[in-house]
Order: C-alpha cells, then structure tokens, then sequence
C-alpha cells in the first residue's frame, strides 16, 4: 500500500507536470519558472489549509469550517490592524493563529465531549463563523486605504526571489511534515484513523487526537485567514466563500483516504498545486468563466474515481488470493 | 409436499428433505469442516450441537448460500442442488433464522418482513396493502398481534424476534434453520418459541435447531447431530440418547497429549480481583492471579468473559469491585491506564480491535510503546524498529520487511505482531482473548508454547478461549463463567472435559 502511495505521488507529480507542458502549448509562457512560481504563491494558502483539513481527515473526520473560519478571522484581524494601526504585526499574526485555533478547538471538543459526527459539528459552525464575521463586521468591508502598509505588505515581501507568502507555505509544509511523521501526535492520527478500536486499545484517546487535529486545523485556517486578507487587501463577510469544499478536493486528490488513516503531507500539496494549476491554466488558455468551475468540478471527481479504484485494487488481491485457495484446495 | 411416516430410528430407512453428503470447507488456514453428513426430516427438529468453533455456523452458512463448500453434496428431495447465493438457497425452500437478526428499526414490521421481495403492483410500486395483510398474516400464524404498520423500534426484543421469525417465514421455506434462537430471550418467551416450532413441524417443515442448552434440545428435537473440530461425531434420536452421552461426544477426546503442560513455578499473587460487577454484563466476577500461573477462562460464547477482560484492560468499566496490582490498589479508567499498570490485552479480533491494517508492521508494533521509544516528543523510527525486529525476531514474524503494511500479511502473521506490539510493553499480566481462533492445529501448538514460555519467564496470564482442550492443556487453573456469573474456579487437579461443560452449561 505504501509502494501504490508513493507510487500514486509520482504519478501526481506526472499529471501535473504533462498539464504544465500542454498548457504551455496554448499560452506560451505558462511553463516559465516565473510563472510557476506565482503559480505556487497563489496556491500557498491551499496548500496550508488542505494540510490542516488533511490531518483531521486521518482521524477519519472532516472540517467544513475551514473557509468560514478564515472569513472571521481575517476580518477580527483586519477590524484591528484598521482600529489600532499602531498594533504590532506580529501580535496580529499570533492573534490570527489564536483565534483561529479557538474556533478550531470548538470544533474539537462538540466532537470530543458531545460526540457529534464531524460533518454535522463543522456544517453547524461554518454558518455560525460566517455569521460571526457577519455580526463583527455589521456586513461592512475593510478595505485597503483602511489597513496599515506593514500589515498588507508583509506577504509579499520578496526573499530569495520569492515572495515570503510562499516561504510560509513551505514552512508550513516542512512543520506538518515533522508533525505527522516524527511526533506522537501525528502517528496518533494515523492510528485514529487506521482502526480506531485498535487505538483505543493502544492507549490512544481518539476524541483528544481528533481535538488536536481540530485545533490546528482551526489554527492554519487562521494564520491563512490573515494571509488571504492581506494578500487580497481587502477583508468582506463572503471572503474565500465555498473554499473548504477546495481543501478538502486537493485531499481526495492527493490520496488521502476519506476513510481516514491513509495520506502524507507529499499528496496533500501536490492535490492543492494540482487544483492550482488549473485554476491558473484555465483563464490563460481562454476558457469561458462560465465554464471554468464546471471543468474543475470534472477533474476533482475524475481524481475521485480515480483514487475509489486505487482503493478498490487493495480489496482485489484479498479475493484473488482467496479464489486461488480455493481452487487449490 | 408429502409427508413420510416415520418407520424406525435409522436414518436410512426415512424419507428426508435435506441430505449433505460429505460436507467440506476448507478456509486459507483451516478445515472448518471435514466430510459432515448431517439429514433433516419433515415435521421434524433435529439438534445441532457442539463446541464454540466445532463448525455450526459454517455449516449454516453452506446452507444459506453464503459459503459454497469445497466438497461434499447437499441434496433436496434426493435431488443434488448447489447454492452460489443466498438467493439460490431461498429459491430453494431453506431459510434461516439468525442469532442476531438484521432488521431496520425505522422500517414497520411489514417492511421488515418483506423487505426485497415486497408484493408489487402492476405498476411496479410496492403494493402496501397486500404486504400488510400478509405480514399480518404471518403474525397471525405466528399467534401474534403485532400490528404490521407499526415501526420495528417501538417493539420489544421477543416481538422483533417474531418478526424476524415471520421474514424467514415469509418465503415459501420448507427448510427453517434456527442458530440458537434462545439467545437473547426469556424463559417465557423461550416456550411462546417452542410453540411456535411445534406450528412449523405440524406444518411437515424441517427444522434444524443450534443451541448450546440440553435442556431446550431435549423439550424441542427429536434428532440430534454433535459436530466436533469440524467433524460429525455422532447422530441419533435424542428419546434412545443421555445427555452424559452426549456430553462426552461433544468434549470426548485424549487432550492431555495435544498441548504438552510445561511445569512453571508458580510465584506470589500478582493480581486480585474482587466482586467486580457491571451493570448489565456480568456480576460479582472474584480471582487471584499469580506470577507464573495461566488462569483459563472458559464458558460459552456470551457468557461475560471478554467482557470482564475488557473492564481491567479499561475499555469499559466496573461498577463496583476493587483491582489490586502487586498490592497496589489501581482504579484503571482506561487502556492507557492499564498499560502503564502493566496489564495488556490481546483482543479476539485481530483485525477489529488488534491492527491498524494500513501502517507498516514497525508502527503497529510499537503504537503503545511510543512513550518509550521517542525521544523529547518526538518519535525515533530507529528505535521503533529496534523494538520491532526484537520481537519480530523473537516470535519467528515472517514479513519482507518491518515497513510493510500489516494488511499485507498473512493471518497467523498478523496475530503475531499484535502479541508482539503488547510483549513489546513489558507487561506484567496478559490477557489473551481467544489467542488461537482460526488458525490451524499446528500453528496452535506453537501458541500454546509460546504461552508456557511466556509464564516461564513471570508473566501472568490470562487466557480466555472457548477450546476446551486448550483451556484443559494450558491452564493452572480455570474460571467457569456462566450468564455472567462466576460458576466456579477449578485447580488443575480438578480439571475435566466434563467439569468444565456442566459448569459452562449449567447441568449439574
């Protein structure tokens, strides 16, 4: 199963770079360095969100709440950094993150404590979010003359060539990397998802595992909450509307198993940059708007279909295995 | 359909619906039946009788289609029919009552009854008020008053347990299969039952009837079958048969020989369990386990045995009594809390409660030990996998490397990285719960030797299993449980096939 993963990796990887190649046939240009790397700073944010929806997804939950999350929070820090321009930037990032992680451990613990199914806990709490940044806006934006130069400059900020929106990505990235793997709490979720009465019987509280994931989840979804305001420089009730359902697609394409258990940090970007290419491909070979989210909406469950028969393949060999023995027998 | 007298008590000489012949199933890792010939008559209830694992399920699951046995031919009025689905055996007349019946609680009791072959209207729409006035029907046959148009939830587990009776019934059966029916009923809904069935045999149906209770099959059946490791040993007419008789075909076997007994010296009490009582699994449940001592439990399935295993391992917990450790009283909330104390628990389903199957084997095994092989918080793979190849090593774990995926390997195989991943704690007391189930008489060997080993070195151990010759061939001493209630603990000295039965059985 690892071998199909890693294997299913590369053939990501495969995919994305021949549709790089064929849309640089169409819009020449589109396959420079420059371009993909704006491509990649475009898809930061997904990327940081998908890796916090991935990590509640291994602990066989989901997070709907994500882009709501986002929405309030960019718009609490926004409120701020407009009110009090003398804040420190990095009191507002580290506000952003503490929020968001608040919203997330709401999550966490009706999942925890009142054992509500995920699905129904985050549909609740994505409207209540939104309606949070509703009633904290009065449905009035922030917009960009309203914010500090520091506050809106920061992710663009060019270091190494590169500006410092996609640095973050990448920290983010090697931090969920070392999360998921190297500590206790990352093989936590992978045995909560695995078999979750196998956890149990290991010594792990699956309610508090699936809290954490919450809860960090919750805190990306903030951090990106302040990025997307920034980066957009403007801060409305209706920001990054529907973007969960964006998250939780670069998931399933990336190969992180809906059942849970089963996924790595690898397939979570490559699904987000998967998603990333196409948004950004789409407009720059002509295709009508109209149609753009349709197409999108094509290829997610294509990537579905897709991963359902790699998945399918694992039952197979149980059964040919199975026929064989009784033939021989 | 035809109804034969009957014209003396050999088999030859009757008519029979049902006949298998040489009824073999043989699964990767064990013969679940051996050649069986088993005969049902019309208008008569013949008793399928033995052991936990003697192959009674696996002979109705031939029976219902589910299974397609390996040998062996299963005849319907002489003629030799074979059964690719659930549906063929339907066609066929056979229907089964289960154990646990599947219904819908949010369906009524018509539509539990019918469900998947519902009476249609010429336009093909479900013809309501014909499936109402057959369930009703049904129920009425059933001498019942349950109204077919109510949901199932609102009714009570003996109602439901007609319903279900009135589903197998709805399909034109002459063959009923009963898989011990009495389960989960009282005595008075036990004897509403037997009324039923004595409807069924004067309607010339053949009934075949699983229960683990003499007392019920000797009040209900005319003929029993005991089967025994997958093989029939014995059949007849219960009125010319004791029940000792029985009795000793159901256990009767040289044990001592199969599972040599090494001798350990027996140290001080390590563990004591006093009066623990649940609410509703199990009652006043007392035993001192000592160092080096294998304390079998042994009873029938649903008797309360993993139930209490799983309150001291902390999955569920007592409502009252008192756990001391190595003269420590431990109140244990949780597993975490009892693998700290150093009691473990092997689960009976590997598969269910044992393994992550998608995590590579070195993961699986050090799940409950990551506390000790990480380093500051964070994980350290190489001493994962030091644990791991120790105890890969140590239990002969054949696998093409320690980062494969457990699902991956085979079932023998994976029960051993369960034992491993729990002996790689350092326990003091092990619980294995039917450590051997589903696999094949040599590979079992190898168990109960590793067992004996482990006590060798001071572990305790607990070992529940529903094999007497393991519980006879391996145990110090042996807690009987019958109903959730403690029948009594027996000194090896003390042990025999037969103790052990009526103690489990409740025939003095």
């Amino acid at each position: 199963m690892k071998k199909l993963l890693k294997h299913r990796e590369l053939l990501l990887v495969g995919i994305i770079a021949i549709m790089v190649a064929g849309f640089a046939t169409r819009a020449p240009g589109f396959a420079t360095p420059g371009n993909l790397a704006n491509i990649f700073n475009d898809t930061s944010i997904l990327i940081i969100l998908a890796l916090g929806q991935m990590t509640v997804i291994l602990t066989k939950s989901i997070d709907l709440s994500v882009a709501a999350n986002l929405a309030f929070t960019g718009m609490a820090v926004a409120m701020m950094d407009a009110a009090f321009p003398g804040l420190p930037l990095a009191l507002l990032v580290i506000l952003a993150v503490g929020i968001g992680a608040a919203l997330g451990a709401i999550n966490g613990v009706l999942v925890w404590w009142l054992r509500i199914p995920p699905i129904v806990v985050t549909l609740g709490t994505l409207t209540i979010y939104r309606g949070m940044a509703f009633v904290l806006s009065g449905g009035a934006w922030v917009n960009s003359h309203q914010m500090t130069p520091g506050f809106l400059n920061f992710p663009r900020l060019p270091v190494l060539g590169m500006p410092l929106l996609s640095w973050m990505a990448i920290a983010i990235v090697l931090m969920m990397w070392v999360v998921l793997t190297r500590t206790q709490f990352g093989r936590a979720t992978y045995a909560s998802g695995g078999n979750p009465t196998a956890a149990v019987y290991a010594g792990i509280d699956i309610g508090r595992t699936r809290f954490f994931a919450f809860t960090l989840s919750g805190a990306l979804a903030g951090l990106a909450g302040y990025l997307w305001v920034s980066r957009y420089a403007v801060a409305y009730v209706d920001v990054a509307a529907g973007f969960e359902l964006d998250t939780v697609a670069a998931c399933v394409i990336g190969g992180i198993s809906i059942a849970g258990g089963i996924g790595s940090v690898a397939g979570a970007v490559l699904g987000a940059l998967f998603l990333g290419v196409i948004k950004n491909a789409l407009p720059v070979i002509g295709i009508s708007p109209f149609a753009q989210m349709a197409i999108s909406g094509i290829v997610i469950v294509a990537a579905v279909v897709f991963n359902a028969r790699a998945e399918r393949k694992a039952g197979r060999i149980i059964l040919r295995d199975r026929g064989a023995k009784e033939v021989s027998a | 359909m035809e109804v034969a007298p009957i014209q003396d008590s050999k088999s030859a000489g009757r008519t029979t619906i049902l006949e298998m012949r040489g009824i073999s199933q043989i699964f990767p890792a064990v013969k679940a039946l051996d050649g069986v010939n088993i005969s049902l008559y019309p208008g008569e209830v013949t008793a399928l009788i033995g052991e936990n694992g003697a192959g009674k399920s696996t002979l109705v699951k031939i029976l219902t289609g589910i299974y397609v046995p390996s040998e062996g031919e299963i005849l319907i009025d002489g003629q030799p029919v074979s059964f690719t689905s659930a549906q063929d055996a339907v066609d066929a007349g056979v229907t089964a009552i289960h154990q646990e019946t599947v219904l819908f609680d949010e369906l009524s009791v018509a539509e539990n009854i019918f469900l998947g072959h519902a009476p249609r209207t010429r336009f093909g729409l479900i013809d309501w008020k014909t499936m109402n006035a057959r369930a009703s029907d049904l129920l009425h046959a059933l001498e019942s008053e349950i109204d077919p148009t109510i949901r199932l939830k609102d009714l009570s587990i003996a109602q439901r347990h007609l319903v279900a009776i009135a589903r197998a019934l709805s399909v034109e059966a002459r063959i009923v299969i009963m898989d011990e029916p009495t389960a989960a009923l009282s005595r008075k809904e036990i004897d509403d039952l037997f009324r039923i069935v004595e409807g069924l045999k004067r309607q010339g149906k053949a009934i075949l009837f699983i229960s683990h209770k003499f007392d019920e099959v000797y009040e209900i059946a005319e003929n029993f079958a005991v089967f025994r490791d997958g093989r029939a040993v014995g059949h007849g007419r219960l009125a010319d048969t004791p029940q000792d008789t029985i009795v000793r075909m159901m256990v009767g076997r040289d044990v001592e020989n199969i599972f040599p007994k090494v001798e350990v010296k027996i140290g001080e009490t390590v563990l004591s369990v006093e009066n623990y009582c649940h609410p509703t699994e199990y009652r006043d449940i007392s035993f001192d386990l000592k160092r080096g001592e294998i304390l079998g439990v042994y009873g029938l399935v649903g008797a309360g045995r993993s139930e209490i295993c799983q309150s001291l391992f902390g999955v569920t917990r007592p409502s009252s009594g008192q756990l001391v450790l190595e003269g420590e009283t431990l109140s244990i909330r949780s597993p975490r809390d009892a693998i700290a104390a150093g009691i473990v628990y092997v689960p009976e389903e590997r598969g269910r409660h044992g393994l992550a199957l998608p995590m590579p084997i070195f993961q699986n095994m050090s799940l409950p030990s990551l506390a000790r092989t990480s380093r500051s918080g964070f994980l350290k793979a190489a001493n994962e996998l030091a644990l791991a190849r120790k105890y890969a090593e140590r239990l002969d774990l054949r696998a093409a490397a320690l980062s494969v995926p457990v699902g991956t390997l085979s079932g023998g195989n994976q029960q051993k990285v369960v034992i491993g991943k729990w002996l790689a704690t350092l326990p003091k007391v092990i619980i294995l719960d039917e450590p051997t189930k589903g696999i094949d008489i040599g590979s079992k060997a190898a168990v109960h030797g590793f067992i004996s080993e482990l006590a060798a070195e001071g572990l305790s151990i607990i070992m529940v299993s529903s094999e007497l010759p393991e519980i006879l061939g391996v145990s110090d001493r042996v807690l009987v449980m019958r109903e959730g209630l403690s029948a009594g603990i027996f000194e090896r000295s003390q042990l025999s096939a037969e103790t052990l039965v009526r103690a489990a059985t409740g025939n003095a």
